[in-house]
C-alpha cells in the first residue's frame, strides 16, 4: 500500500491546459475521489497517476519513489475502468487470475488468490461459470476482483459504476466503500457524480478547468465550499445563490440584500463595489409568512418526510428543504429566511468564498 | 382538457399479461403518474390510451367519448417519447410549429407565432428558436420535445419517461419546470416513470403498477403513508422502508398477524447504547443528511441521520419503533390501533 504524491503536476495537450499544476498528497490507505464535470481534467490526472499519460511538467511520487516517467506496469498499480472488458473466453476464475497468470504466479498460489477475492466480492458462487449471461453488476465486480487480486500498491478508478441504473450503483457503492474497508488499499476515485462521492470518499478533490478547487472530506465540503464551483456541484438540490451587489468590510457580520439586513459569519476580508451572491443550502432556509425575502413559490417538490419549495425571489430562484407537514401552495407569498451561521458569501466574479467564521477560526486554504 | 377514464383493460401478447383488468380514471387538469419497474406494464397503458395499442378488453373514454377503437389520429391526444425524436432538418421554430400546420388543423401562420413564442418561453427555449434541432444539448432537444406536445392543446398529455435522457442535474430542473407548466396550463397528463422521485414529486396521484395490475392510486402522501401492502410501501422512499421479520425488531403493539414490519426512518429511533444490538456499519454522507447502515443480528437497516458526526462505524444502538407499518404473511398493510 502506498502514498501518492503529487507535485505541480501539469498537463497540456496543445494549446489547450488539462491540468494546471496541481499538488497534493493522497494518504495511503485513503479513498480519495476526484470530481468535476466532463472536460474538468479528473481522468486526465488518473491517467497520469497510473501511467498511462506523461506529465508536461511536475512529479509524481509513490511511496516516495518518484514514478513520473515510469511505465505503468513498473508502477504496480491496479484499474477498474467503466466499460469491464472481460476476457469472454474464459470463465470467471480465469478472468480474475489472469493478472497473476502474466506475473508467472504458480497455480495453485493464483487458485488461492482468486478464490479469497472471490469471497471479498461474494462471487464464490459464480468462480466457474462463463462470463457471458451474468449481471451488470456482476461483470462489475469480476472487474474489481481481476484489479484487486494483485495486492497493487494504489487502485484507480474510473467511473467504474458509470455503466449501472442509478438504484443498482448506490447499492454497488456500499459495496465498494466496504471492500476497501476490509482491504484498506490506496484508491483514486474518478467520477462527475458527487452522490457517490459524498457516499464513499474519505476526500473529495473538486476540479474544474483543469485546476483542484477544493480539497476536504465530504461533510466539509458540503458545509464550507471555497468556490461556487464546489458549492453548485455538490449537494441535490444545490445550494442556493442570491445574487446583490455591495461594499463590504472584513468583520462585517451582515449584508443587505434590498433592504433586508442578512446576519452571516463574520467576515475576515471585504471586498468593495462586488458582485456577490450569498450561498445557502436548501436545508437552511425557512419559510416565514410575515418579513424576510419576499417571494412567489414556484413548486412544490413532495420527497416523503421533507418537500422542496421552490421560491422565485428577486435574487433568483431559492430552493427551501422542509418538512413535508408545512402546507406550501403555487403562486403562495412567502418570506425567507436563512440559519445565519451556515452562510457563505461569494464574490462572483472572481467565483470564490469571502473568508468568514464559517471556515473555522484560523484562516487556510 | 378532458377526462380520460381507462375502464378494465386488458392487454396481452402473446401469453404475456401486460395489463389486468385496469381501471383508472385521469381526472382533468391532475397529473397521473404510473409508476413501476421494468416489465410492469406502464409503457403498455400509455400506449393504450394514444391508440397505439388495441386493447383485448375493456374500454377507454376520452372526454366521455369511447375512444376504444378510434385510431390514434382521432384520440387528440400529444405524446412525448423518451428519446427526443426531433425533426433534424428543421429549427427549433419549425419543430416546435410542426403540429400546429398539419392539413387537418389549418392554423394560420400569425396564431401559430404566437403559440410557438408562447410555448418556447415556458421551455425556455426561446433564445434559440432560430437554431437547428441538431445544433442543441440533450437537455433542449428534450425540452423542444416536450415544447412540441404542448404546443397543442389536446384532451391529455401522455409522456413516456421523458427526463429519463438527461443528466440528474438537468432532470431535476425540468421536474419542477414540467410540474410548474401543468398546473399552469391546467393540463391532463399520465406520465410513466419507474423513477421514484418523478412520481412522489410531481404527481396529483400516483398509479402503482405491479406485473401488469394497478396494486394502489393515491396521492403521493397517501401512497407514502398508507401503502396497502409491502410492494408499494417499497415503491416510495429513500432510503427505501427497511422491510423486516417482525421478530428481527422490538415492535410493541403489533397486530397479531403481523410477519413483517415495514420501517421508515420517520418510525425509527435510534438511542446510543453500546450494548445495543445495532451496529453502524457505514456512514454515507449526502451532505445535508447521513444514510446510516447498521446491522443488526443477520438484518441490515438504512436510515437517515443529522449530519452532526455523533454516529460512526462500530457504534451501537438501541432501537425503538414509532408507528411502524405491519404485513401479513401476504404481505398485506394490517390495520393498527394508531
Amino acid at each position: 500500500m502506498a502514498e501518492i504524491r503529487l507535485e505541480n503536476l501539469q498537463k497540456r495537450f496543445g494549446d489547450f491546459t488539462a491540468v494546471r499544476a496541481s499538488s497534493f498528497t493522497i494518504a495511503d490507505g485513503e479513498f480519495f475521489v476526484l470530481l468535476g464535470p466532463s472536460g474538468c481534467g479528473k481522468t486526465t490526472t488518473l491517467r497520469m497517476i497510473a501511467g498511462l499519460e506523461l506529465p508536461s511538467s511536475g512529479k509524481i511520487l509513490l511511496d516516495g519513489d518518484d514514478v513520473t516517467f515510469k511505465r505503468a506496469s513498473q508502477r504496480d498499480i491496479g484499474f477498474v475502468f467503466q466499460l469491464f472488458a472481460l476476457y469472454p473466453h474464459m470463465n470467471v476464475r480465469g478472468n480474475i487470475g489472469f493478472p497473476l497468470k502474466c506475473q508467472r504466479v504458480p497455480r495453485r498460489e493464483i487458485d488461492e488468490r482468486v478464490e479469497q477475492v472471490a469471497k471479498l466480492l461474494r462471487i464464490e458462487h459464480l468462480i466457474d461459470r462463463p462470463v457471458s449471461g451474468l449481471s451488470g453488476g456482476d461483470s462489475q465486480r469480476i472487474a474489481l476482483g481481476r484489479a484487486i487480486v494483485r495486492k497493487a500498491k494504489a487502485f484507480m478508478m474510473d467511473e467504474p459504476l458509470g455503466a449501472l441504473d442509478a438504484e443498482f450503483r448506490h447499492l454497488m457503492c456500499v459495496e465498494l466503500r466496504a471492500l476497501h474497508d476490509r482491504i484498506q488499499a490506496t484508491t483514486v476515485y474518478v467520477t462527475h457524480d458527487q452522490v457517490e462521492a459524498m457516499a464513499m470518499a474519505d476526500r473529495i478533490a473538486v476540479m474544474n478547468h483543469g485546476v483542484v478547487d477544493q480539497i476536504a472530506g465530504p461533510q466539509q465540503i458540503y458545509d464550507c465550499p471555497r468556490t461556487m464551483h464546489v458549492a453548485g456541484f455538490i449537494g441535490s438540490p444545490p445550494m442556493n445563490f442570491l445574487r446583490f451587489n455591495a461594499s463590504l468590510e472584513p468583520g462585517a457580520e451582515s449584508v443587505r440584500l434590498n433592504g433586508e439586513t442578512i446576519a452571516v459569519p463574520a467576515l475576515r476580508e471585504g471586498v468593495v463595489d462586488g458582485e456577490m451572491a450569498l450561498g445557502v443550502r436548501p436545508e437552511h432556509v425557512e419559510l416565514v409568512d410575515e418579513g424576510g425575502i419576499r417571494g412567489e413559490v414556484f413548486g412544490t417538490e413532495y420527497m416523503g418526510t421533507m418537500q422542496i419549495v421552490t421560491v422565485q425571489s428577486k435574487h433568483g430562484q431559492v430552493k427551501a428543504r422542509i418538512p413535508s407537514s408545512h402546507r406550501v401552495r403555487i403562486r403562495e407569498q412567502v418570506g425567507l429566511r436563512f440559519a445565519k451561521e451556515r452562510l457563505v458569501v461569494f464574490d462572483t466574479v472572481s467565483g470564490r468564498a469571502l473568508d468568514s467564521r464559517l471556515f473555522g477560526e484560523a484562516s487556510h486554504g | 382538457m378532458a377526462e380520460v377514464v381507462i375502464d378494465r383493460v386488458t392487454k396481452r401478447f402473446g401469453d404475456v399479461e401486460a395489463a389486468k383488468d385496469v381501471s383508472l380514471t385521469v381526472p382533468s387538469g391532475e397529473l397521473v403518474v404510473l409508476l413501476g419497474p421494468t416489465g410492469a406494464g406502464k409503457t403498455t397503458l400509455l400506449r393504450l390510451v394514444a391508440g397505439l395499442e388495441k386493447a383485448d378488453a375493456g374500454m377507454i373514454t376520452i372526454d366521455s367519448r369511447d375512444a376504444t377503437a378510434e385510431p390514434p389520429a382521432l384520440r387528440d391526444v400529444s405524446f412525448v417519447f423518451q428519446q427526443y425524436s426531433l425533426y433534424p432538418h428543421l429549427t427549433v421554430y419549425d419543430n416546435l410549429a410542426f403540429p400546429l400546420r398539419a392539413p387537418a388543423r389549418r392554423v394560420d401562420e400569425a396564431e401559430i407565432k404566437k403559440r410557438v413564442e408562447r410555448v418556447a418561453q415556458l421551455v425556455r427555449i426561446d433564445h434559440k428558436l432560430a437554431n437547428s434541432a441538431t445544433r442543441l444539448s440533450g437537455g433542449e432537444m428534450q425540452r423542444v420535445a416536450i415544447g412540441r406536445a404542448l404546443i397543442r392543446r389536446p384532451s391529455i398529455y401522455l409522456m413516456d419517461e421523458p427526463l429519463s435522457s438527461l443528466d440528474a442535474k438537468l432532470r431535476a430542473e425540468l421536474r419542477v419546470e414540467l410540474k410548474h407548466i401543468q398546473v399552469d396550463l391546467g393540463a391532463t397528463m399520465l406520465y410513466v416513470t419507474h423513477v421514484q422521485t418523478e412520481a412522489i414529486t410531481m404527481a396529483s396521484r400516483i398509479g402503482i403498477l405491479d406485473h401488469g395490475r394497478l396494486v394502489q392510486v393515491g396521492t403521493p402522501r397517501e401512497i407514502y403513508e398508507r401503502p396497502i401492502n409491502s410492494y408499494v410501501a417499497a415503491r416510495l422512499g429513500s432510503p427505501a422502508i427497511n422491510l423486516l421479520p417482525i421478530e428481527a425488531l422490538p415492535a410493541n403493539g403489533a397486530p397479531k398477524e403481523a410477519v413483517s414490519v415495514g420501517a421508515r426512518t420517520e418510525h425509527v429511533e435510534l438511542i446510543p447504547a453500546d450494548d445495543g444490538p445495532a451496529e453502524v456499519v457505514m456512514v454515507e454522507h449526502l451532505g445535508s443528511e447521513n444514510f446510516l447502515h447498521l446491522r443488526m443480528n443477520n438484518h441490515r437497516l438504512v436510515t437517515l441521520t443529522p449530519p452532526d458526526g455523533q454516529w460512526r462505524p462500530g457504534r451501537r444502538a438501541r432501537l425503538s419503533l414509532h408507528q411502524p407499518l405491519y404485513f401479513d404473511e401476504v404481505g398485506r398493510t394490517l390495520a393498527t390501533a394508531h
